[in-house]
């Protein structure tokens, strides 16, 4: 797995993704907390910031038909409690549910699809995230890559082994637990071998983060005028 | 220091690991200034293991000497910043997000401002020929240009020692030549860990021998490769010319 989708359209060059990764977040916020506060049968509301995230998606040259098809991925959580909601009498409340967290993954997916996940996480410190929690998250992403081109060789291994359908039953569920503790094992090898790496350059404990991104005048004005026709379109 | 004394001094350097596996038996070893010296041995006879003691980054009972210095909690620091190693897994080397930063990572430990450590890290990758991957993401390199941007990122702390497991594991012919050229052009006394003699005799200047946990000899290259058996002139002639084809 050389590139996932998200990673590739995130390299690209429209002129969403050329504003700050903190001018985004921030927007993202206001749009999430408008969003949160929308009364479920406030539809204008809804469609109008519906509008935005697919016009969002036209300029940042996105494809909306996969990023609407992605953003379906709450879907079952959401579904389960506007059930829920349904079951107990409030179908609105439960509608307004599955609105409101369908839109709220769209706008996450959006994020995401127009900033490289060095200037989100980089963006995310410079706004004072936890510096833990940012490294779990590089580090995360980063080996997300190695371990499954890893797992995809092993699977490959296998497959060359098995010769047929029998043996590939066989080889079943018993096969791809023992395939899944040697790929834990492997991974916890790389994980000290990561560490060794780190110290072996100075690494005391304390992750030090490079700060080379400036947050521009455009950066700001993407951030107040979003956010402010957000708020407007809310209150009015 | 001395500019006569050795780099590195190692006297009888003892390590076991967790299992209770015996990986180093009282090893002695020196590296006078601006030597190279290949560390030569089969898998498991401890020379990786061996590397990773002289920057502390696995501790082992002994002394260990690096620019004068005594190897202790104290002196660390400035030990690592000494000793620059590049690791035989690339993808270990490289964790953080983009090269830039990655390269930029040993500085910021060191103490360096973010506009100093900007300024090295860029000129580090223009001096490995890589200046135009700085704001890549390191999984979209190829194996050679991991490689060279693992360089990179120990060169940018311009460490007086280099230490390398076997530098050319995973490079195609062009990128091995490539890394090659670049080792030879380094000023810095430095350690090889390989299995590759080729690379030994292009690089080293002397040779010691491995062989489980401990250093059995020291000599030229050639010596070291002929008295072990080390060199696929030793193969049979139907099976030398497949093996040859590596180099």
């Amino acid at each position: 797995m050389h590139h996932v989708l998200l990673d590739r359209w995130s390299q690209g060059a429209s002129p969403l993704h050329r504003i700050e990764a903190r001018a985004k977040i921030l927007t993202l916020l206001v749009f999430l907390m408008v969003l949160a506060s929308t009364p479920p049968d406030a539809a204008l509301v809804l469609v109008t910031d519906a509008v935005l995230l697919v016009a969002a998606s036209l300029i940042a040259r996105l494809p909306v038909l996969p990023i609407l098809l992605r953003s379906l991925v709450v879907l079952p959580f959401s579904l389960t409690f506007a059930l829920m909601s349904w079951l107990a009498g409030e179908p609105m409340r439960g509608l307004g549910l599955v609105e409101k967290s369908y839109l709220a993954a769209f706008g996450a997916l959006l994020l995401a699809a127009t900033t490289p996940m060095s200037s989100l996480l980089g963006g995310l410190a410079k706004l004072g995230a936890p510096r833990l929690l940012i490294f779990v998250a590089q580090f995360l992403y980063r080996y997300l890559f190695v371990i499954s081109e890893q797992a995809q060789h092993m699977r490959l291994a296998a497959a060359c082994r098995q010769g047929n359908a029998g043996a590939r039953r066989a080889f079943g569920f018993r096969g791809a637990a023992g395939a899944l503790a040697v790929l834990f094992a492997r991974s916890y090898n790389r994980a000290e071998g990561i560490y060794r790496a780190m110290l072996a350059r100075g690494f005391s404990g304390r992750f030090s983060i490079l700060h080379h991104t400036r947050f521009g005048m455009r950066d700001a004005a993407f951030l107040v005028g979003v956010s402010l026709f957000l708020i407007l379109a809310r209150l009015g | 220091m001395d500019s006569s004394a050795p780099l590195v001094l190692v006297r009888d350097l003892h390590y076991r690991y967790e299992d209770g596996t015996i990986a180093l038996d009282g090893v002695n070893f020196t590296l006078e200034q601006g030597e190279t010296v290949a560390l030569l041995g089969p898998n498991g006879s401890g020379k990786t293991t061996f590397v990773l003691q002289l920057n502390g980054v696995l501790c082992g009972t002994g002394t260990i000497t690096v620019c004068g210095l005594e190897l202790t909690k104290q002196t660390l620091p400035q030990i690592r910043s000494k000793v620059g190693m590049l690791f035989q897994d690339s993808d270990e080397q490289l964790f953080m997000p983009t090269v830039l930063e990655d390269v930029a990572f040993g500085l910021l430990n060191q103490g360096s401002s973010q506009e100093q450590a900007v300024e090295k890290a860029k000129s580090a990758l223009e001096g490995a020929g890589i200046g135009q991957l700085w704001n890549r993401a390191p999984y979209h390199l190829s194996a050679g240009e991991k490689r060279l941007v693992a360089l990179a990122g120990v060169l940018a702390m311009e460490p007086e020692i280099l230490v390398f497991d076997e530098p050319t594991t995973f490079l195609d012919p062009p990128a091995e030549r490539k890394l090659l050229q670049l080792l030879r052009s380094l000023p810095q006394a430095k350690l090889i860990v390989t299995h590759n003699v080729h690379l030994a005799q292009q690089l080293a200047t002397r040779a010691v021998f491995f062989e489980k946990g401990k250093l059995v000899a020291n000599g030229s290259v050639e010596e070291i490769a002929r008295r072990f058996e080390w060199s696929y002139s030793d193969l049979p002639a139907d099976l030398r010319y497949s093996a040859q084809r590596r180099f």
